[in-house]
């Protein structure tokens, strides 16, 4: 990063400015105040990354606690222990469960700097003006409540926000192009008679479903409502289906981790499977070929962001607002746009990125050079292009979010039904 | 009758604290209320009415109990011929230690590194599949090896079997050679002093290793996972998803259901055998 020491100067800047506003009238004080403060995040292992921990001290001089943990224990911990963290790094389908709960307070959309560059899937719901928005618990539809008290979802963006957006991306099926010996271009190919015993797909509820209901549309056997919200009957018909292929001995496994599906991919157990992003550089970087192949049906996405507290009050809360502009400044969302997902704010994160980079990633465009990870390693050759190319690309074909669904109970324990079958 | 009070004193508050006062709470939990985010205290009867009234769950137990079986029979055959093998064919003292303790290196390493070592060895292009392919013993890798209820009773009983091993020897140990010899003196056929001498006294080492291995199966998730690659299902599975999901309340009436089964089935054992007799 040549450019950095010039973005941390401007940032040093703006953050000083920033805390001037705060606390009205007692800057040097406010200055003098915030190294002491500690501030308490948890999350997904994702975005839970100590370089930004150690950049933050750096540049705002306070101190980031980060726990990572998974989805699940992330859900459970911010709503039975709301008084053990600060910051929230929540996923926007779990803000549906957790926000009515009252253990976050609603976030002063005026107080974020950059606000109005924030990508407008998380504010309109629109990428362009004349997108339409996806179905499953679409960012927007959670992003906002009515007020400063509210746990009330609001329909429309207004002043008060649940979630500032930091991370997203859009998920595909992940294949070895050298296994699967045919062009992969739908959903519908997982159940492929050809890949019978080398599918696999995710044993994870809320997403596995996702992905089996992609695969049911693409196959023509229904046609959902709301594949993020089904109903019942749409729900016995999607588990019914899998528990057909499962005895049809379709499926050589179902994982639950992120190294499972690495291991299953890498090892040629598995050709074609549901998979994160990184998952599938991680099995290019062990030299194996392997593609997050785009598909004519669009993508299942999904989006994280930062969310405070409702305990959180004085310096410590300006200090968490400090963060979530410092967040959006720039230098994280390079460094999550380096990893292969998206930062909420690109045109910050443009600065903090090669030409090259920028253009591999964001654009679509070959690479000149070796692309790097955040780290220093080789994750693309020159010459290569993007899965799937551009951002506009990618995220302009999501078909549906994660989410929660309201027969949610009802569908994991069909779920069950289906892994025991 | 003070000085012994206190003797017991340490293990009954261990005991008390964390085994007796966790198993009471999940008694407790397993009566209340849940929705996606969090237990609401109270006392409701659909955990076990969901529990008890699903066809996944009988399924399940099933599966489970036929694993029990299986992986009982196969560490019990084992077990008990590797101990007799240890007690009685070999006759140095110092040979036996050597070789019961050439029997735990298995266990200077984790038990999951154990199970999934497997997964390289059985997998499609494994070592065994590539081996056989090579030696064109097979044409087309064997499937059923990984990811399938093969491999995870071969997990079983390479995990398990050791816990048969050690206290099977442990009685053969104990048994008095006169016997045997007594036994050969009244003109005993080989299988004759197996089946009416030695078997009738490794009762108790046999209905310990039983024990073990019933209790260890029952409750386990993690093998069954990893080995069938997410294909089969075990009760301890089914608990395990339940926790991920936050639905403690169903996953404690799961264990409260189990525990009582496990229960049953070592009070089975403990019915047929009475252990105490011969140690």
């Amino acid at each position: 990063m040549p450019n950095a020491p010039i973005g941390r100067r401007r940032l040093l800047r703006t953050a000083s400015l920033a805390g001037a506003g705060a606390i009205t009238g007692f800057p040097t004080v406010w200055a003098q105040n915030i190294k002491n403060v500690t501030l308490r995040q948890f999350g997904t292992g994702v975005s839970n990354l100590n370089a930004i921990a150690e950049k933050v001290k750096q540049d705002l001089g306070f101190t980031l606690q980060m726990t990572a943990l998974d989805t699940d224990a992330v859900t459970q911990k911010s709503v039975t222990q709301p008084k053990s963290y600060d910051v929230a790094d929540i996923e926007y389908f779990i803000i549906k469960k957790v926000f009515p709960t009252g253990v976050l307070q609603p976030m002063d959309t005026k107080r974020i700097k950059l606000f109005d560059k924030i990508v407008p899937i998380f504010t309109t719901g629109k990428l362009t003006p004349t997108s339409q928005v996806a179905q499953g618990t679409a960012p927007s539809t959670v992003a906002f409540v009515d007020g400063k008290t509210s746990t009330k979802f609001a329909a429309h963006p207004t002043q008060w926000a649940t979630l500032i957006p930091t991370i997203y991306n859009a998920d595909t099926l992940g294949i070895r192009p050298d296994l699967v010996g045919k062009p992969i271009r739908n959903w519908k190919d997982l159940m492929d008679p050809a890949f019978k015993g080398k599918a696999a797909i995710l044993n994870i509820p809320g997403i596995g479903i996702m992905d089996a209901a992609m695969v049911m549309e693409s196959m023509g056997r229904i046609k959902y409502v709301d594949k993020g919200n089904m109903t019942k009957p749409e729900i016995d018909k999607t588990i019914a289906f899998l528990i057909e292929a499962k005895k049809a001995g379709q499926f050589r496994a179902f994982w639950k981790t992120f190294d499972e599906s690495v291991n299953l991919m890498a090892s040629g157990e598995v050709v074609i499977q549901s998979m994160w992003s990184p998952a599938v550089a991680a099995v290019r970087s062990k030299g194996i070929a392997c593609t997050y192949q785009p598909l004519a049906e669009g993508y299942r996405a999904w989006a994280g962001g930062l969310g405070i507290a409702k305990h959180l009050s004085g310096i410590e809360l300006d200090a968490a607002y400090e963060y979530i502009n410092w967040y959006l400044s720039g230098w994280v969302g390079a460094y999550l746009n380096r990893q292969g997902y998206y930062s909420a704010v690109l045109e910050t994160a443009k600065q903090f990125m090669s030409a090259d980079e920028w253009g591999f990633w964001i654009e679509g465009k070959p690479a000149q050079a070796d692309i790097k990870s955040p780290e220093g390693k080789v994750m693309e050759k020159a010459g290569s292009v993007r899965d799937g190319g551009s951002f506009a690309e990618r995220m302009g074909h999501v078909s549906c979010w994660n989410s929660v669904m309201t027969e949610d109970r009802y569908m994991v324990q069909k779920w069950n039904e289906f892994i025991a079958a | 009758m003070k000085a012994s009070y206190l003797q017991a004193a340490p293990l009954a508050l261990i005991l008390g604290v964390f085994l007796l006062l966790p198993m009471l709470v999940l008694l407790v939990v397993s009566f209340f209320d849940y929705d996606s985010v969090q237990i609401i205290p109270g006392f409701v009867l659909t955990n076990y009415q969901e529990v008890l009234g699903s066809a996944v769950t009988w399924r399940t137990y099933l599966n489970t109990l036929r694993f029990t079986v299986i992986v009982w029979a196969i560490t019990l055959a084992v077990g008990f011929w590797v101990s007799f093998y240890l007690a009685f064919v070999v006759r140095s003292q110092v040979t036996q230690l050597v070789l019961f303790l050439v029997c735990t290196i298995p266990f200077l390493t984790s038990n999951i590194i154990r199970m999934i070592s497997w997964v390289p060895f059985l997998g499609r292009e494994g070592l065994l599949n590539t081996a056989l392919l090579r030696l064109g013993l097979i044409r087309a890798p064997l499937e059923f090896l990984l990811f399938s209820d093969f491999a995870v009773v071969l997990a079983y009983v390479h995990l398990y079997t050791l816990f048969m091993v050690t206290p099977i020897f442990n009685t053969m140990m104990r048994i008095d050679r006169r016997l045997i010899e007594a036994a050969i003196d009244n003109g005993a056929r080989s299988w004759q002093i197996i089946a009416h001498v030695v078997v009738p006294l490794c009762k108790p080492g046999i209905a310990i290793g039983s024990i073990f291995v019933v209790t260890l199966v029952m409750g386990d998730f993690i093998t069954v996972r990893l080995l069938s690659g997410g294909q089969s299902a075990s009760i301890g599975l089914m608990i395990s998803n339940q926790i991920s999901l936050l639905q403690y309340p169903a996953a404690c009436a799961n264990a409260v259901v189990l525990l009582a089964v496990v229960l049953l089935m070592i009070a089975a054992i403990l019915r047929i055998v009475d252990i105490r007799r011969d140690l």
